[in-house]
């Protein structure tokens, strides 16, 4: 028995020993400025990220990519799933208690290609014909939408698709530091006149903010390392654009993208640099979500992710 | 200043389970009214249907009439507003962890619309000396949260929260039996001053405690309201047999 | 409506010290009051409105869903067919064909994955519950594998690419299969611990005041009470691993033949989704929606499973 926990520990030392090593050439190569630097294209004067051909690799645009679709995917998710939460804890009928929160289990259990298949051939026509130019229409001005990009991809595809399937993270774990709050807090509320909004806010959310914040964390960690959903919806170009409506591509997209037909050395290596970078920022994300939610429900949470 | 409380024919449901039956009685004004019974005799519930938080419960149920000053809480008001009118300490001192001393007493008054530095000020150090805390507190009202304070301290900020917002009467459901016995007779002592401002009804477990704070008291069985009179004779010369017994610690 | 004795004794005072004694008492309290009706009202609206805000949330999360649901249902029934079960796929371009060796793949590599996966799962879940309770080493073990769950898919690809793929310099089922067993391994441990958990003291307390002779016994006789739990842990990480991509595209790679060689490259119904959903063709598509509701069902079935399971009482063999 305590050669199998044991071997848990192995095992991640394992894993990120095997990236360390296959990184190293591209570590050795570019050092840090592989995360943000480029390079300007000789034959044609343009700016650059990821040339295979050349053997020059930025993982810049990647970066950006994660963050952009990540962090929308937070602001479509965050308020729908917090509502979702508040609705199951404090509002809903009894009886349709548990067919919502089955429902929210199976979204949960979805497999990522399905999502990815589903967001192909559904969502991104879906926002090509209908959502796109609405919002290019009404939002072009800021700047954030713009119509270069005329196939539905990209980085608000993805930022829809991944909030869809981080939805039912948050939203659980926040019905569980909700549940946690004791209920003589509410009533404690209540007896000063509260109406039921009033109690939700300063008696049930006031003493989950802890958690709800780690179940955001855990949630955002979650969408940081994605892959299958994203790399069917986001475009797969390495590019920085400021429109949300322009292909790009994540760290998770280009290394299932190309992994498989690297054309060199360097280029393997690179691609696993990403994946180390992907492995040391997914784990502080989680610990640090794990940390907050721990000191709220004071046990460890069960049976998320 | 307290009003006086009429209750005519309440009863009051948990589901199927009849908790109360037929109860009547006049609570005067500017008086303690202490409750008394055994476990599960429904006199929790009486109190928590006083101020209509009872029926915050999904399958709770009442019927009847529960006049407060002249006010049918039950017809004529939301249970929002009767609930600021009538104030309710719980048995285990429940303070908001996440605020201030001084953010736990203005709570009520931050909900009612009130934000006005200096009304809130000054409305927080009167509830605080009315609950006797003032003097323990006054350097570290912003410092210290709720709930670092010891139990009896506790229960003396949740008196103060639900003396923030005024009401006229004060409901306490057996605000001592947490507490050690110095912070037990602290809080006997707040009731005795209290009771000239607000009409308090105290449930209690504690016979004694009854007869050392309280004007009028009531005996409740299974749900039903056997004897209510002044706490003199209730202890000295019960007119049921029934009070008699639970009096002598023959059960309960 | 009036409101009778409000705002009465000290907030009174204060408020009328506030305002000066500026107009009379009656001044001083329908001010009062007035502002106290709008309060009151607009706290009404804003609970309402929180209400209604929550309510709609709830719509926007579950339309998707069963939308999602509905949909994959309808395309996919309209391309399953006994074929889909029992062929091979036809080279590029030509119609027909099924996907019957990737549901043989799926099948190899799931079984492989479970050899590694429940085991060390089961192990680790047994040390957290029973010996390591409490002990720092324990809590390190737990959070080790919470870290475990929260590595992506893709970089745990990557990884046993490194380990295996690299030093034997061809794909194969068995790199697939390890990469799973690891991601299924903090599934289990997890809910092994907390049904070991679970089982009432009194057991235990049974069993030792029996004078059983040794802790390996005791041990039979919890994991015994708490084997539906357990069973139900290991059947949610084989759904979970069922479904998964990212870690087999450069492992396990994908075959177009029969295999069933662990030294082979293979194939994986969430592998071939992802192939052919990307590929330019109509047909392939199709196939691909066959696959995913077959993929779906399963995994439908799995959690519905485990939840009935649950909700039953895990521990019926303890009472």
């Amino acid at each position: 028995m305590l050669l199998c926990a044991l071997s848990i520990f192995g095992i991640v030392v394992l894993i990120a020993s095997e990236l360390v090593q296959r990184s190293h050439l591209a570590w050795s190569s570019f050092g840090l400025g592989f995360f943000f630097s480029t390079f300007t294209d000789p034959d044609t004067k343009l700016t650059m990220f990821w040339d295979p051909i050349n053997g020059h690799f930025s993982a810049f645009p990647f970066i950006y990519g994660t963050l952009v679709s990540s962090f929308l995917a937070l602001l479509i998710a965050v308020p729908l799933a917090i509502g979702l939460a508040i609705f199951l804890t404090e509002m809903c009928p009894q009886i349709l208690r548990g067919p919502l929160a089955f429902i929210t289990e199976l979204l949960a259990a979805i497999p990522s290609v399905i999502y990815g298949l589903w967001g192909f051939f559904v969502l991104v026509p879906l926002l090509r014909e209908h959502v796109n130019p609405v919002l290019i229409q009404l939002l072009g001005w800021t700047g954030f939408f713009n119509d270069d990009n005329p196939t539905g991809l990209g980085f608000l595809a993805a930022g829809v698709i991944l909030a869809i399937m981080i939805l039912p993270i948050i939203s659980s774990l926040t019905r569980e530091v909700m549940s946690a709050v004791p209920h003589s807090q509410r009533e404690a509320v209540l007896a000063l006149g509260a109406t039921r909004w009033e109690m939700i806010r300063m008696g049930v959310l006031r003493n989950a903010r802890i958690g709800i914040v780690g179940g955001v964390i855990l949630g955002l960690g979650r969408a940081l390392g994605e892959t299958m959903a994203v790399t069917m919806v986001i475009g797969n170009t390495p590019q920085i654009q400021r429109s949300l409506l322009s292909n790009g591509a994540s760290m998770a997209s280009v290394i299932a993208n190309e992994y498989a037909e690297a054309s060199s050395d360097l280029h393997l290596s690179a691609l696993t640099e990403i994946g180390l970078a992907l492995f040391v920022v997914t784990i502080i994300v989680n610990a640090l979500a794990r940390v907050l939610v721990w000191a709220v429900t004071r046990g460890a949470p069960a049976r998320v992710g | 200043m307290g009003v006086g409380i009429e209750v005519t024919n309440l009863n009051a449901w948990y589901g199927t389970n009849h908790t109360l039956q037929d109860i009547n009685l006049n609570i005067p004004a500017n008086h303690a009214t202490a409750l008394i019974g055994p476990s599960g005799c429904g006199k929790s519930t009486f109190v928590r249907c006083l101020n209509r938080m009872h029926e915050t419960n999904p399958i709770a149920r009442v019927t009847g009439t529960v006049r407060i000053g002249d006010l049918d809480i039950y017809q004529d008001a939301k249970p929002v507003e009767i609930r600021r009118r009538v104030g309710m300490v719980f048995q285990r001192p429940n303070p908001f962890p996440t605020m201030s001393i001084y953010d736990n007493v203005a709570a009520g008054l931050k909900l009612n619309g009130y934000s006005n530095r200096r009304v809130l000020d000054e409305t927080v150090e009167r509830s605080l000396k009315n609950s006797a805390l003032w003097d323990e507190v006054k350097d570290e009202l912003k410092k210290k949260s709720g709930a670092s304070l010891s139990g009896g301290q506790q229960q003396r900020l949740c008196i103060a929260r639900a003396l923030a917002v005024d009401p006229e009467v004060l409901l306490m459901d057996e605000p001592a039996s947490a507490l050690d016995p110095v912070s037990t007779s602290k809080i006997e002592d707040l009731i005795f001053q209290l009771k000239t401002q607000y009409t308090i009804v105290i449930v209690t477990h504690n016979m004694q405690q009854a007869a050392r704070v309280a004007e009028k008291t009531g005996f409740f069985l299974n749900g039903r309201m056997v004897e209510f009179d002044s706490t003199h004779k209730i202890f000295t010369n019960p007119s049921d047999k029934r009070t008699e017994d639970y009096i002598t610690g023959r059960f309960g | 409506m009036h409101l009778p004795g409000c705002w009465c004794g000290q907030l009174r005072a204060v408020l009328r010290r506030e305002w000066g004694e500026t107009g009379t008492r009656e001044y001083g309290e329908q001010k009062l009051r007035k502002s106290n009706d709008l309060r009151a009202r607009i706290r009404t609206i804003t609970d309402g409105g929180a209400t209604g805000i929550a309510v709609l949330s709830t719509v926007l999360v579950v339309a998707p869903l069963v939308a999602i649901f509905v949909y994959l249902i309808y395309k996919g029934a309209s391309s399953l067919s006994l074929d889909f079960f029992t062929k091979l796929p036809k080279p590029e371009g030509e119609p027909g064909g099924g996907m019957a060796n990737a549901i043989v793949g799926s099948a190899v590599l799931l079984a492989i994955s479970s050899a590694i996966g429940i085991p060390i799962g089961i192990g680790g879940g047994i040390f957290l519950a029973e010996f390591g309770r409490g002990t720092r080493l324990a809590n390190m073990v737990r959070f080790t594998a919470d870290v475990l769950n929260g590595v992506p898919s893709i970089v745990m690809g990557l990884a046993v690419y490194s380990l295996i793929i690299y030093r034997q310099k061809h794909f194969s089922a068995l790199a697939g299969g390890v990469a799973l067993g690891i991601m299924m391994i903090p599934t289990v441990c997890r809910t092994t611990e907390e049904m070991l958990l679970m089982v009432p003291h009194a057991v235990r307390e049974a069993a030792l005041a029996l004078g059983v002779p040794n802790w390996r016994s005791v041990l039979s006789i919890t994991v015994k009470t708490a084997s539906p739990g357990i069973i139900t842990g290991c059947m949610l990480a084989f759904a979970r691993v069922a479904g998964e991509t990212a870690p087999l595209i450069f492992t396990a790679f994908g075959n177009s033949n029969w295999s069933v060689n662990p030294n082979d490259p293979i194939s994986a119904l969430p592998l071939e989704i992802y192939r052919y959903s990307i590929s330019p063709y109509d047909d392939e598509h199709r196939l691909a929606w066959a696959a995913a509701l077959v993929l779906i069902v399963l995994i439908v079935v799995a959690v519905s499973l485990v939840r009935f399971v649950a909700s039953r009482g895990v521990l019926k063999g303890a009472s």
